[in-house]
């Protein structure tokens, strides 16, 4: 049973536990009007944004909790809080720690408590105005979930001493856990700091007193937490940081032993108690712990001979000596808007056009965004962040575009696409629709729209379908874009194609979004909108869609293209579901292959059982290499070697064979991968129509079941089935697998150079000699350890075409396609071991490139495409494999010719 | 609280919850007319879509629906009662609707649960869960990308909405409530505040409160940017009955999550899963074997106490879940340690 502690849990963005062994957690102070001159001025100017940014230094100097307080005469404290606190949530840098709301008046505190989610931290309430109010105050912190903060006061005053400090306390303690029914994790004692070294003697204990009270309290109320506002100690020392920053250190050092476990300061400005000037950390030493009656006198005497040097905050600014896109990137990436105009005024003065660094650096940088969300590695709120970093570079650019805009649209009325009396850029209106809040694509698609010299007009998120249409009407836009990222917004689009239907519209409707896809918009949306549905797969399509349809020669045009492709798309996704001409199983099983058994006498093969190769030489490997299917992956079609030398193909295709074979060669001289392989070979026999028994060395058996062809053939054409070429009563049959290990550091070294390029080449490069070891291993087999074609005499090109007698079909490829079969492979080879090739889940195999097969070696044997079966067969099926239909229907899905 | 009687089968086995009610009302392939009834016939706006408003118009459907739940073995119906507060139905303009779409709602579960129990004499109890949803409208994002401090409702607001809805529950008759599909847990947090002052002024004895938070994407957190384990210690001081996730994951990509809460959490745990994740046409078409074998997996682990279906399962996944858990144990309990 697992076993859950008291320990005060709090929370912002990510959870903060504190826990005896969590030693000290900083809250960040300068968020305070009271306590920052800065901040003050800031929230007094309005300037939110920058105000932020102090709350960020603070959590990057190490604040753990922020403390935020609105208490000034001069403003309006509950406004200025609830603001704050509201923009604070977009900043998931800041966000992410739980908040401490401060003030003195509980309105400005519950108001506060009204605008987070996590649970944060009441600063304070306490027993100065009697039991009822701070038991209601109490109260509201409970039903919010805050822990609080209780401030050692009552009626009778402030406790400046250990009796008054440990009797307020217990009081507190006692009502707030019997009748608040708060738990005492939640409690935290702010026992008052008070400041030494005044002159005043009376003082002098001050420092002793807080560190003797947080002893008691810790001992009497062992689950609560005890905390102070460390600056107020050295309040005699303004001006002198070094002795300030020198005195918390000393004071926290002793009270935290004493069990303070949390603090307001400075946390940017705290010296590390070791590395105190050991003159200066005697002195302060004294002066805290009250050690002797000159220690105040000595101290000042020092602090005159210490010039305070503002200390500089210590910042990571690598970075801004990247290049400009580079720079631009990490703002992005980051969400850091304080340098944006500064890099994107020196990205307008080195690229051609200011819209260049939109399309340029701002959309890579995007596209970095981009990347990083869609794997998990940043999350929504900090991409929105992302966005307003570009919106901000943006609205720099914007008068500058501006003027380019006016050119653009005098060029625009030259081709035709805007006309004279239009008075400006065409309007085009988006929304995401009813039901869902995402817009982040959408907003990327307005940006970069508008960039191209159109106007936007965004009517934000949720938008229900009439408002959208009557706003449509009302501005008279070119186009209507609608954009959705769950997947109930695939209906919300389909009714807005069906409103637009009913209400006679006659402008395009885009449909875009992380949910949308082509095929949705095709079979879904594009039938019930006859005016144009154009399904628009990122921000760059937009620019070139947009245009063409605002475009008046090349609108018609472009719309029956899309109308033709969106119906050939319906067309074959109808076809796909409608049933080819079919026969039943027993049918195809009368039809299957027959071959002439009596006069075939299967070779024996020389080796029976497994044999496994481990560290294969590369070099024979490679003699096996098959460059065309690497060049498909490049998506350069043609035959190899003929592509090197085509016309148009021929210059690219010979750049990246130079660089693949350069890269083959520190793959082979530098042993960046290694080979490893196992093959077996057994007695085999077809035991059923579709079924074939494996009979290991040991004796163990192992049913294979295969499928048979079941689409109408012409006459004389067999439904196949791999069964067929096994002999009934005796015969043999053999497996292998083979994998290419070791990829993993050289990816990695390719992705943290961002080489992409070579990347690609590694990974299409591991495949090929993945193949390749496969093809080896064929031909040793056939040749050597099965021997049924010893003299075979084949080039590399004659293999490529599998001119060799028998082949070796893979579970889950055409001839044989269900994929649990590689189960049985896997054991009767325990390739796990032999090959170090592990098989998933989902019966993918790991390394990636991998290859297992059969070994059939009839004469007569051929690769084929099983095709779509039917429901007769898939019971029979099952019925052999022991499953449940549904599990086998799950596996063969498609494969299935009816619907399940 | 300590009297439920739910507590008692809790520490006996796991129980099971129903499964979706919008995916399953979209198979009546109802009409306009459908959705208006007589009630609402000169309504100036569509409602088709507004499922809760079936509660009123068509109460057999929901009746129905909750009763193929119930057969199939669920011990906790939810409310057909998503969007009924006065925010949801505002785009209807239905607020004003919202206390009694509440009533009817309890009033559909209640009819389902006593034909059961007429066929079923000896069952063990069945408990109404009146669920209140997530809203339209969020406290923790802002809808303008240039202006995030920016909030289209205010607490007050949605407390107020939420107290309108907890009261129809408690009225009604509802057994348990339960806030769920939360992506923001400042929503959540105004639901909790309105239970408990709902509670305090009508003097009733609070009902258990069940909480089911939503990780929307691929970094594990709930929309509004916070970590599985912020969001329990946000909710916490509801000292829910049970803490959980549901929609927007199938059970497998809400494995690991569920795991992870069931390490954190100090009360019972629940999960309620999409049949798996939407295909291109946003259908949810992973068959009951294939759900109720990833969740069998789980209460073989021991992170189960309640577990049950959203959006795509249908009975059969009921079904077929209950079948697949009904052998485990149910996850303890943690040790709560003094100091």
């Amino acid at each position: 049973m697992s076993t859950i502690h008291p320990f005060l849990r709090l929370s912002g963005l990510e959870s903060l536990v504190i826990k005896p062994e969590s030693l000290f957690v900083n809250v960040g102070e300068r968020t305070n009007v009271t306590g920052s001159k800065k901040f003050d001025r800031l929230i007094k100017a309005e300037n939110y944004e920058e105000a932020l940014s102090i709350a960020r230094q603070q959590v990057e100097g190490g604040a753990q909790v922020l403390d935020v307080n609105m208490d000034d005469a001069l403003l309006d404290g509950e406004r200025a809080m609830v603001k704050f606190l509201n923009l604070l949530q977009s900043e998931p840098d800041v966000a992410k720690i739980p908040i401490m709301i401060d003030s003195s008046k509980f309105h400005i505190i519950e108001a506060g408590l009204k605008c987070v989610q996590g649970k944060c931290i009441v600063n304070s309430i306490s027993l100065k105005e009697g039991e009822e109010k701070f038991i209601q105050e109490a109260l509201v912190c409970k039903d919010f979930g805050a822990a609080v903060i209780v401030m050692a006061f009552d009626e009778s005053g402030q406790a400046d001493n250990i009796p008054r400090r440990i009797e307020i306390s217990e009081r507190a303690y006692k009502i707030l856990t019997e009748k608040v029914g708060m738990d005492p994790q939640d409690i935290i004692f702010d026992l008052n700091v008070f400041p030494v070294a005044t002159g005043i003697e009376e003082h002098n204990n001050n420092a002793v007193d807080f560190i003797e009270a947080t002893k008691e309290v810790k001992r009497l109320m062992p689950l609560t937490h005890v905390s102070g506002g460390v600056s107020n100690l050295s309040f005699s020392f303004r001006g002198n940081d070094t002795v300030r920053e020198a005195m918390h250190s000393v004071f926290l050092y002793h009270a935290i032993k004493a069990g303070m476990d949390m603090g307001i300061v400075n946390a940017g400005q705290l010296q590390v108690y070791e590395q105190i000037e050991p003159q200066l950390k005697e002195l302060v030493e004294d002066v805290i712990l009250n050690r002797n009656p000159d220690a105040t006198d000595k101290l000042l005497a020092f602090a005159e001979t210490v010039k305070s040097k503002g200390k500089e905050q210590v910042k990571d600014e690598a970075w801004r000596k990247e290049s400009v896109e580079k720079r631009l990137t990490h703002s992005l990436v980051n969400g850091i808007t304080d340098y944006i105009e500064v890099d994107t005024e020196e990205a307008r003065l080195k690229y051609p056009k200011p819209l260049d660094v939109i399309e340029g650096p701002l959309m890579d940088g995007m596209n970095v965004v981009g990347d990083l969300f869609g794997s998990g590695k940043m999350f929504l709120p900090q991409v929105v962040k992302s966005a307003r970093v570009m919106k901000k570079s943006v609205n720099y650019l914007f008068p500058f575009i501006e003027a380019e805009k006016e050119k653009l649209r005098k060029e625009n009325i030259e081709k035709g696409i805007l006309t004279e009396n239009e008075e400006g850029a065409a309007k085009i209106l988006m929304a995401t629709v009813k039901g869902d809040v995402h817009d982040i694509g959408k907003n990327i698609v307005g940006v970069v729209l508008g960039c191209n010299g159109y106007e936007v007009i965004d009517m934000g998120v949720m938008v229900p379908a009439e408002k959208l249409l009557a706003k449509a009407k009302e501005i008279n836009a070119a186009m209507v874009g609608v954009s959705g990222l769950i997947t109930p917004s695939l209906d919300e689009m389909v009714h807005v194609a069906k409103e637009m239907q009913r209400n006679h519209f006659d402008i395009p409707l885009l449909i875009g979004g992380a949910t949308t896809s082509r095929l949705h918009t095709a079979v879904r949306i594009a039938p019930e909108y006859d005016n144009g549905v154009i399904h628009v797969l990122d921000a760059s399509r937009s620019v070139t869609v947009v245009g063409s349809l605002l475009n008046k020669d090349s609108k018609d045009e472009y719309l029956k293209d899309i109308r033709d492709e969106y119906a050939k798309l319906r067309e074959d996704f109808a076809n796909k579901r409608a049933v080819k001409p079919m026969v039943t199983y027993e049918e195809a099983k009368k039809n299957k292959y027959k071959a002439d058994w009596e006069n075939y006498h299967p070779v024996k093969p020389k080796m029976l059982g497994v044999k496994a190769f481990k560290d294969y030489d590369l070099r024979e490997i490679i003699t096996h290499l098959d460059w065309q299917p690497f060049f498909i992956a490049w998506e350069l079609h043609g035959k190899f070697p003929q592509i090197l030398s085509d016309k148009v193909t021929g210059e690219a295709a010979t750049k990246l064979f130079e660089d693949a074979q350069l890269l083959l060669r520190k793959i082979i001289e530098e042993r960046w991968l290694t080979a490893s392989g196992v093959i077996g070979l057994w007695e085999a026999s077809a035991i059923d129509d579709d079924s074939v028994e494996i009979t290991t060395q040991k004796g163990e058996k192992f049913r294979l079941e295969f499928l048979r062809q079941q689409m109408k053939k012409a006459a004389g054409q067999p439904n196949r089935s791999l069964a067929d070429f096994i002999k009934p009563g005796g015969d043999y049959m053999g497996a292998f697998a083979v994998s290419i290990h070791g990829i993993e550091p050289h990816l990695q070294r390719f992705i943290d150079q961002m080489d992409d390029y070579n990347k690609i080449i590694l990974q299409a490069l591991a495949d090929r000699l993945a193949e390749a070891f496969a093809e080896t291993m064929h031909e040793r087999v056939r040749k050597e350890f099965w021997g049924y074609a010893a003299d075979e005499d084949l080039t590399n090109e004659a293999l490529i075409r599998e001119m060799y007698q028998g082949i070796r079909p893979a579970p889950g490829y055409p001839a044989c396609p269900e994929h649990t079969e590689k189960r049985k492979l896997f054991k009767l080879l325990n390739a796990t071991e032999n090959s170090g090739t592990i098989l998933t889940d989902a019966l993918a195999m790991y390394p990636a490139s991998s290859v297992c097969g059969w070994y059939i070696a009839h004469p007569d044997s051929t690769y084929f495409g099983v095709g779509k079966i039917l429901k007769d067969q898939v019971e029979d099926y099952a019925a052999r494999k022991g499953v449940s239909v549904q599990e086998s229907e799950k596996w063969l899905r498609p494969q299935l010719a009816y619907d399940v | 609280m300590k009297s439920h009687p739910i507590n008692d089968l809790l520490k006996k086995r796991i129980l099971i919850i129903d499964g979706a009610m919008g995916t399953q009302i979209q198979g009546y392939k109802l009409s306009e007319e459908d959705f208006r009834g007589e009630a609402f016939k000169d309504s100036k706006k569509d409602l088709r879509g507004n499922n809760d408003l079936l509660s009123i118009t068509r109460p057999d459907i929901i009746k129905g629906i909750h009763k193929g739940y119930l057969d199939a073995g669920a011990d906790i119906i939810e409310t057909n009662t998503f969007s009924s507060t006065s925010i949801a139905q505002a785009d209807y303009e239905l607020s004003h609707i919202a206390y009694d779409l509440n009533i009817a709602a309890v009033q559909c579960a209640k009819d389902a649960v006593a034909e059961y129990m007429k066929e079923n004499p000896d069952s063990e109890p069945k408990f109404i869960a009146g669920a209140i949803g997530p809203l339209n409208k969020t406290l923790s994002l802002s809808p303008d990308v240039n202006n995030p401090g920016y909030r289209t409702v205010t607490f007050d607001e949605v407390a107020a909405a939420y107290y309108e809805q907890i009261s129809g529950l408690s009225d009604g008759g509802a057994d348990l409530l339960l806030i769920e599909t939360i992506f923001d847990t400042l929503n959540a947090k105004a639901a909790i505040y309105a239970i408990r002052k709902y509670f305090r002024e009508s003097g009733k004895e609070e009902l258990p409160i069940m909480i089911s938070g939503t990780i929307t994407d691929a970094s594990g957190r709930t929309l509004s940017g916070q970590t599985l384990e912020a969001f329990y210690i946000s909710v916490m001081h509801a000292r829910p009955l049970s803490v959980g996730l549901n929609c927007a994951l199938g059970a497998k990509e809400m494995r690991p999550h569920i795991q992870e809460l069931s390490g954190l959490a100090a009360c019972y745990t629940s999960a309620y899963p999409n049949a798996g994740l939407p295909n291109a046409f946003g259908e949810y078409d992973e068959t009951p074997d294939v759900t109720s074998h990833i969740i069998e997996e789980w209460a073989k682990e021991g992170f189960l106490n309640i577990v049950g279906g959203c959006c795509g399962t249908t009975p059969e996944h009921i079904r077929h879940i209950k079948e697949a858990v009904e052998k485990f144990k149910p996850r303890p309990l943690p040790e709560l340690v003094e100091a």
